[in-house]
Parts: C-alpha cells; structure tokens; sequence
C-alpha cells in the first residue's frame, strides 16, 4: 500500500509542478495545457482514445509474448550449444548497437503499415534484455546441483529443464519486467515511423494539428498503461517465477 | 532392501595419481573401498580427499587421473550441503533422480523413505520451511532412494550442530547399512564412530589407522572410540 500511496503523491506533486510552470510563465495553451485540461480531454475524448489505446496495447501484448518466448528459447539454446554462444553473442551485442529508430522506417516498409511492423519493433527491442538476462541466469546455475543430476544419471537435456531452467526463472522474471516497460517505447516509434491507428499515430496527428491537449491525453493514458502493465507483469513474475533468496 | 544397481562383489578399487592443469594432487595413491563397509577418508584441506570422491562419482572435470579405477557404476552421493531444489516440494526432491532419468516416479517409496528418516510429515513443505537438519535429512531420503550399492559421502554433516550431527551420523549408519559407503570427512570423532576403515590421506600416501571392531554407528564416548580418536589426532597432527 505504501507503493500505491507514493504513486499517488509523486503523480500530484507533478500535475502541481506542471500547473505552477503555466501560471509562472503564462505559457500559451498550444504550446503547454494545463492539466486540468489533459485530464478534461482523456474524458471528452474517451472513445477516440481507446480506440487508439486497443490497437497499441494489442502490439504491446503480442510483442512482448512473442519477445519473451523467442529470449526464452534463444537463452537456452545459447546455453546448451557453445557453438551458438561463441557464434551469436558478437551478433547479439553488435545489434544493440544499431539504433531501433533506424530500423523502423525498414520495418514499416517490409512489413507494411498494419501491426506486425509494430509489434516486430516491441520484439526486437525487448528481445536482448530478456535473452541476456535468462541467459545469464542460465550461466549461474549451482555447479553443485548440476553435479549431483549427473550422478542420478541425468542427460544434458533433462539437467537443462529439470534443473537449470527452473533455477533461472528468477532471471527470466527480470527480463520480463524490464521487457514490460520497453516494448510499449516499440510500439511508439514503430507507429511514429508508419501507421493510421494507435497512440503514437494519435499523438503525431494531435501534435501537427496543434491539439496539444488531446497529445497530452494519449500521452497520459499511455504513461497509465505501461505502469498497469508493469505492475501485472511484476505480479504475475512474483506468483509464480520469483523465489525468496536463500531458499 | 535389495540394491538397484547390481550388488558389490569385487571392492572398489583407485590406484594411480591426479593432476590439475599439471598441477598433482595426489600421486601414486591406492585406495581400495571395502565391499558392505564403510570406509572413512580424513585428511588436511587440500590433500586431494574430494577429488578421490568426485572421480569415483565421475564428476572429476579437469582433473587428469593416470590409473586404474573400477568405476562402481551408479553411485550415490551426499554433500555437505543438502542441494535440495527449493521450487521442489520435499517429496519431489525425494523423487528428483526418477525425475532427471525420466523413470515413473514412485511416490510410495519416496514416502517411506521419508517415514525413515522421521519426516513423514513434512513431504509437502518446501525446502526453505525445513531446519538444517531436516533438510539433510530429506537429503539422506534422496540419496536412500537412488538405491545403490556404493554411496559417496562428501563431509555431509559437517555444516550441522554437534547434537543434530550426532543424531544424522546415527541415522545415516543405520540406514545405509550393508552398503559400501566412502566417508569424506575431516572430523577424527566422526571416523571413529563410523568407519570400518580408516585411511588418512597424506601426500606421501593413505596411512591406514586401525579403527574399532565393534559395529557402527558407535557411541560417542565407547572407549574405543575415544582411542581411535586420540589415535587419529595425533596422526593428523604427526607432520609429513
């Protein structure tokens, strides 16, 4: 609950900050509204926003499922064939050093302007936390656990689902949670490179039109869904692949 | 109870040297392990007494052995620490070797060997609501169900208190009687409660210290205990 309450507070100390730079500065409502007005457009344009809020939550989801499972697959693949590691790893390091906005326009124009540009933008870009951090878990496990499966007569396949996988879901969680605020960042520029529906299309299209209220708005409702879907991520990691330490 | 693994007639026998990145660490030692008995192995840190055990495992990766070594087949080992996986309900880690083979897993017998070691209980609490000695216990209930003839012990009580040690050194003996057990082990009252033989392992070789003939586990304060404790003292502090 301390949580929750801390959110609150920190999210009026800033609609409060905000408020006092306009009336401080007397800042034109174009160029900066007030939050009153944010808060007044998310409900006069309600419709309008979750519309667009379905199309990019829907990139999000299918992104982040399909990035979980190709890291969880490529973090144990990696781990199993040392070929894989030696031969991939210069790969995937080399890849986080081309910038994802430099490769949206690309996307946009092999995969059309639909959602699967979208959603490959998410994938890619939660794709190496998720691998690197399951994969280095992976690496991790207790060379003692490993040992003793040996002894009861275990092949590498089984030591790797029965012991190693299950001792590294914890690092897989982390990968989630850090996957779970990146891939709605995807989503965004691959809808500000190329689309006709989402948040980041709306706020494009509000921003040109001079309707900084309504930006403001998506803007907002998109902040809100990424927190909302942090804290289910964060959840359902802590249900089910998290364990106390020193257990 | 009958052995899975075939029974033990020929003793297990390590002659040869051991080396690490050209590095010996022992050289020339022979070992032989007494069928149905236990054989305890004490030592200074250092001399090579885990690395005898982990090659009879055949778990000696990177160590070059230069010898003859008659690998018993499956073995079962026990360490110091328990290596219960703690995403595992104390029946499933009874039951993890079944599960890591791929064999039907049979929760009957994972039970009574719980029942044996007086956590009959507990099989569906997790490893982290379990004390110290519980969870070396349900380690001694995994290691009883691998059912075979030769049991490897790798100083598995010495992270325990002295009373608790007591009670799972007796335990131990009583449960794995009738097979050939190695006792890793650098606790000279240990040995002579427990060993059948007992070797320390030196550099220069295994000097073999006559142990109590009376059966094991012994009492902590038998006379003969006390005596071949003593004895083994001195031998241990006796420098090389």
């Amino acid at each position: 609950m301390t949580g929750w309450r801390a959110g609150i507070a920190a999210t009026c100390l800033v609609l409060a900050l905000w408020q006092v730079v306009i009336w401080s500065t007397g800042v034109a409502r174009f160029i900066l509204p007030p939050p009153a007005l944010a808060v007044q457009t998310i409900w006069e344009s309600r419709a309008l926003l979750a519309e667009h809020a379905v199309i990019t939550m829907a990139e999000v989801l299918i992104g982040l499922a399909l990035g979980a499972a190709l890291g969880f697959i490529s973090a144990i693949s990696l781990v199993a064939w040392p070929t894989a590691r030696a031969l991939v790893r210069p790969i995937l390091v080399f890849s986080q050093a081309v910038p994802v906005f430099a490769l949206a326009p690309l996307l946009t124009l092999w995969l059309g302007f639909g959602l699967w540009s979208k959603i490959t933008m998410a994938l890619i870009i939660i794709y190496f936390p998720v691998t690197s951090s399951f994969f280095d878990a992976l690496m991790r496990t207790n060379r003692d656990w490993i040992g003793l499966a040996k002894v009861m007569g275990a092949s590498p396949a089984r030591i790797m689902w029965h012991i190693r996988v299950p001792a590294a879901l914890p690092g897989f969680a982390s990968g989630l949670r850090l996957a779970a605020v990146y891939a709605p960042i995807g989503a965004i520029i691959g809808e500000w490179v190329g689309a006709s529906k989402g948040l980041g299309y709306l706020m494009l299209l509000a921003n040109g039109r001079a309707k900084t209220d309504l930006m403001f708005a998506a803007l907002i409702v998109l902040a809100v869904l990424t927190i909302l879907l942090h804290t289910a991520v964060n959840k359902v990691c802590e249900k089910t692949l998290d364990r106390p330490e020193g257990s | 109870m009958g052995h899975g693994a075939k029974s033990v007639n020929q003793p297990q026998r390590m002659t040869g040297s051991a080396a690490i990145d050209g590095t010996a660490i022992f050289s020339q030692l022979d070992l032989t392990l007494t069928p149905d008995s236990w054989t305890c192995l004490l030592g200074a840190s250092g001399v090579g007494k885990s690395t005898v055990l982990r090659l009879f495992a055949g778990l000696a990766e990177g160590v070059t052995f230069t010898g003859d070594l008659s690998v018993p087949g499956r073995v079962a080992m026990m360490a110091q620490q328990d290596l219960l996986l703690p995403w595992l309900n104390v029946l499933d880690n009874v039951l993890v070797g079944a599960r890591l083979r791929g064999d039907r897993p049979d929760k009957g017998r994972a039970r009574d060997r719980l029942a044996q070691v007086g956590l009959a209980d507990h099989a569906d609490k997790f490893p982290s609501a379990l004390s110290g000695g519980q969870r070396q216990r349900v380690a001694l209930a995994r290691t009883l169900m691998e059912d075979r003839a030769v049991v490897l012990l790798d100083e598995p009580f010495s992270a325990l208190d002295a009373l608790t040690r007591a009670q799972m050194q007796e335990l131990t003996a009583e449960l794995l009687s009738g097979h050939t057990v190695l006792l890793v082990t650098h606790d000279p009252n240990e040995a002579a409660r427990l060993g059948q033989t007992i070797l320390i392992m030196t550099p220069s070789g295994l000097v073999n210290v006559t142990a109590p003939t009376t059966p094991i586990p012994r009492e902590i304060s038998a006379p003969d205990v006390l005596r071949a404790q003593t004895d083994l003292f001195d031998q241990l502090r006796r420098p090389t």
